[in-house]
């Protein structure tokens, strides 16, 4: 449709409107599902950007409110001393005009704090403040600081402020030092990696077990260990504390870490799928070279499971990144050996007011998992795909 | 060999003895290669287990002996238990019984963690859709981080007072008197804690993805020229093929619900704040053992609960034969 008379002009462009909106929200259209999966996907993510954001900002900002989302302080002013004359200025402290002398050498080098100060032709101008009192304040305009000082009439904390771009990048500098990071992080990359080595040398044999040899009650055996996913920790939690408290282990890595080495559930399940579904050619020609069952899995099994050997290492990794609840109940008492989740906690109940720094300690403790996400994500989803749909 | 032959045997017909040589020796080597975990599993699994069950009868503190044979009691921690207004209050006007609070969390908790992995898993694979393995990704992505680091990061956007969530719904026009306290507010605490743990979807979603493209396209184009409109072949076709997924995802889901209480407990220390509405059934069981040190009514606490659990499992598994569509079993 052409319509090229001006009349018609202003109908037109609303009809167009209306057409494209149809047209946008018409199935088929590509643009539409997409647009609305972003704004989905930017809602959901949303607490990414604020504890970016809230971590950089500094005391004053995050206990104002009205104050920008984003981090920001109150802009200030350097002054260089243009000005080093004496002046003597009449001002109202507390009611009554006084004389007050100003020596503007003084304010040399000092950082003024920038108000908006109303002007007598009725604007506001931004200027720095030199002395303040309740009934009058003294500024000077830092466009000009060679000008004479001005004294303007009113109370200078009833004056609005600005908000300048200021990341205060000194809360990861102090949450760093007040958690003992360096600490916290290698008693986390110890735990993590010491279980990870628990469980590849202990998963791999047992699915290897369940996936490769056959023998009577195997199947019942499989069908114990999958049911062991669905069952409460809880059930199990009181006699194994109480145990590994009476012999001493309570207060030491030892409870998280040996636990490791003897197969769970479910990285048996995830390797034990994919061993499946190797050809048995490749062993049964090696057992006739007279290869033993060892020798088959290390030279002939493992080399084709790299896939999920890594999907199996970096789910591990996470889990004991994220691990909260068996170090705090069994590291409580010793502070210099918890983890990160356990330290954040701790760190949150000390400083709940300060939600700067918790969202900075936040994102040093998901900053590793978010990067072997990135670097490993492949393998995150072929692992999460074996388990949950190949039952 | 010798004394594998006194092993008892299995669930098997057939005794070790009357196997030839070759079965014998895969025997023993798959008993050796699966030996870890069967030592985990008695060790950390079943004795524990039953050690619980032995401990519930029992009057036990976490100092006692625990092979005192003189502190059984019977029955008694049970009906102590039964007559625990700390689990049974249902009293709308005090505070509320630890059952009855997880049971409430998970009215909303137990649809929104199947809906919305299911709804983003239908947007995710979306035919019209651009860039799905970013998406994909993306909405998987905070599923890893730590959840100690999630429940921070949600709850500062949920803060009353200074979250973002409260400032688009004031700019949205809700007027300052009716913005919700969230985990503050005993009205809105388990929609703001469901938001809390809303990064945990990225596990269900992902299978649910999985399950969709492993439908094939000949039933969509079958129910195409039959006629079905869309809703129609999410009911008849998606819906059918990842049943068994969403199966998968609802036992996963009630195991974890009645064991949630890491929390409360990481938030407010497990005071149950506000109002004794975050006292869940499992954060009571903890602070009976860990705080109080009392074995052995965490313990009947604890088989209670792995009863409860495996009553809904149960039932859910009756159920399972009327939803879940299993492609291979056909009759």
């Amino acid at each position: 449709m052409s319509v090229n008379t001006s009349l018609q002009q202003k109908s037109v462009k609303k009809m167009d409107i209306s057409l494209s909106w149809k047209k946008f929200v018409k199935r088929g259209n590509p643009l539409f599902v997409t647009v609305v999966t972003t704004v989905i996907l930017a809602l959901f993510l949303m607490p990414f950007l604020y504890m970016v954001f809230t971590s950089l900002k500094n005391q004053t900002q995050v206990a104002t409110t009205g104050a920008p989302i984003w981090p920001a302080k109150y802009p200030t002013y350097i002054y260089s001393g243009e000005n080093t004359k004496t002046y003597t200025l009449k001002v109202n402290k507390s009611g009554f005009p006084v004389d007050q002398t100003i020596n503007m050498s003084d304010y040399s080098g000092k950082e003024l704090e920038v108000y908006k100060v109303p002007q007598p032709d009725g604007t506001t101008k931004e200027m720095a403040l030199i002395k303040g009192y309740q009934k009058s304040s003294i500024f000077i305009d830092p466009a000009k600081p060679a000008n004479d000082p001005i004294v303007w009439t009113g109370y200078y904390l009833s004056l609005s402020r600005s908000w300048v771009f200021a990341p205060q990048w000194s809360n990861y500098v102090e949450m760093w030092n007040d958690v003992n990071y360096p600490r916290v992080l290698w008693n986390t990359f110890f735990y993590a990696f010491m279980t990870t080595i628990g469980v590849l040398v202990s998963c791999i044999p047992v699915a290897y077990g369940f996936s490769r040899f056959r023998f009577p009650g195997r199947d019942i055996l499989f069908v114990v260990l999958l049911a062991v996913i669905f069952l409460p920790t809880t059930v199990t939690i009181i006699p194994t504390f109480t145990f590994f408290s009476k012999i001493g282990w309570v207060g030491t890595w030892l409870p998280l870490i040996v636990p490791s080495f003897f197969a769970n559930a479910y990285d048996t399940f995830l390797l034990r799928q994919f061993f499946m579904t190797l050809p048995r050619e490749l062993d049964e020609a090696a057992m006739i070279d007279g290869a033993s069952p060892f020798r088959v899995l290390w030279s002939v099994i493992i080399p084709q499971s790299y896939p999920v050997i890594v999907a199996v290492t970096v789910f591990h990794l996470v889990w004991a990144w994220n691990d909260y609840f068996g170090p705090l109940v069994y590291l409580s008492s010793r502070m210099d050996l918890q983890p990160i989740s356990v330290a954040l906690q701790r760190f949150n109940t000390l400083f709940g007011s300060r939600p700067e720094l918790i969202q900075a300690g936040s994102l040093l403790t998901l900053l590793f998992p978010l990067l072997l996400f990135f670097i490993a994500q492949r393998f995150f989803v072929q692992g999460i795909v074996i388990t949950g749909v190949e039952k | 060999m010798e004394n594998l032959t006194q092993l008892p045997k299995i669930g098997s017909t057939e005794s070790i003895r009357d196997m030839g040589p070759l079965a014998r020796r895969e025997f023993r080597n798959g008993l050796l290669f699966i030996s870890p975990w069967i030592i985990g599993f008695l060790a950390f699994t079943l004795i524990p287990m039953l050690a619980t069950l032995v401990f519930s009868f029992m009057n036990l503190k976490l100092t006692d002996n625990p092979f005192d044979a003189s502190k059984f009691v019977g029955f008694n921690n049970y009906i102590t238990m039964f007559k625990d207004s700390q689990i049974w209050n249902m009293r709308p006007d005090s505070t509320p019984g630890s059952l009855w609070v997880t049971l409430r969390y998970g009215l909303i908790a137990l649809p929104v963690g199947i809906l919305v992995p299911m709804g983003i898993a239908l947007l995710v694979n979306h035919p019209d859709l651009r860039g799905h393995s970013f998406f994909r990704s993306m909405f998987y992505m905070p599923y890893i981080v730590p959840f100690i680091a999630a429940i921070f990061l949600w709850a500062g956007v949920l803060n009353p007072q200074f979250g973002w969530v409260n400032a688009i719904l004031s700019s949205l026009g809700v007027p300052k008197g009716n913005l919700p306290g969230w985990a503050n507010d005993i009205n809105w605490v388990y929609p703001a804690y469901v938001l809390f743990g809303i990064w945990g979807i990225g596990n269900a979603m992902l299978t649910m993805v999985a399950g969709m493209q492993a439908v094939p396209t000949d039933l969509y184009d079958a129910a195409k020229v039959d006629g079905a409109g869309s809703i129609a072949r999410f009911a008849n076709v998606t819906f059918p093929m990842i049943s068994p997924v969403v199966f998968y995802n609802l036992v996963l889901i009630i195991v974890g619900l009645f064991q949630y209480f890491l929390v409360p407990l990481a938030l407010n220390q497990g005071t149950g704040f506000p109002g004794g509405s975050t006292l869940f059934y499992n954060l009571y069981l903890y602070k009976t053992f860990f705080v109080f040190g009392n074995m052995s009514y965490g313990s009947t606490l604890a088989w209670t609960l792995f009863i409860i659990i495996l009553f809904f499992t149960v039932i859910l598994f009756a159920t399972a034969r009327y939803w879940v569509y299993y492609a291979g079993e056909k009759q």
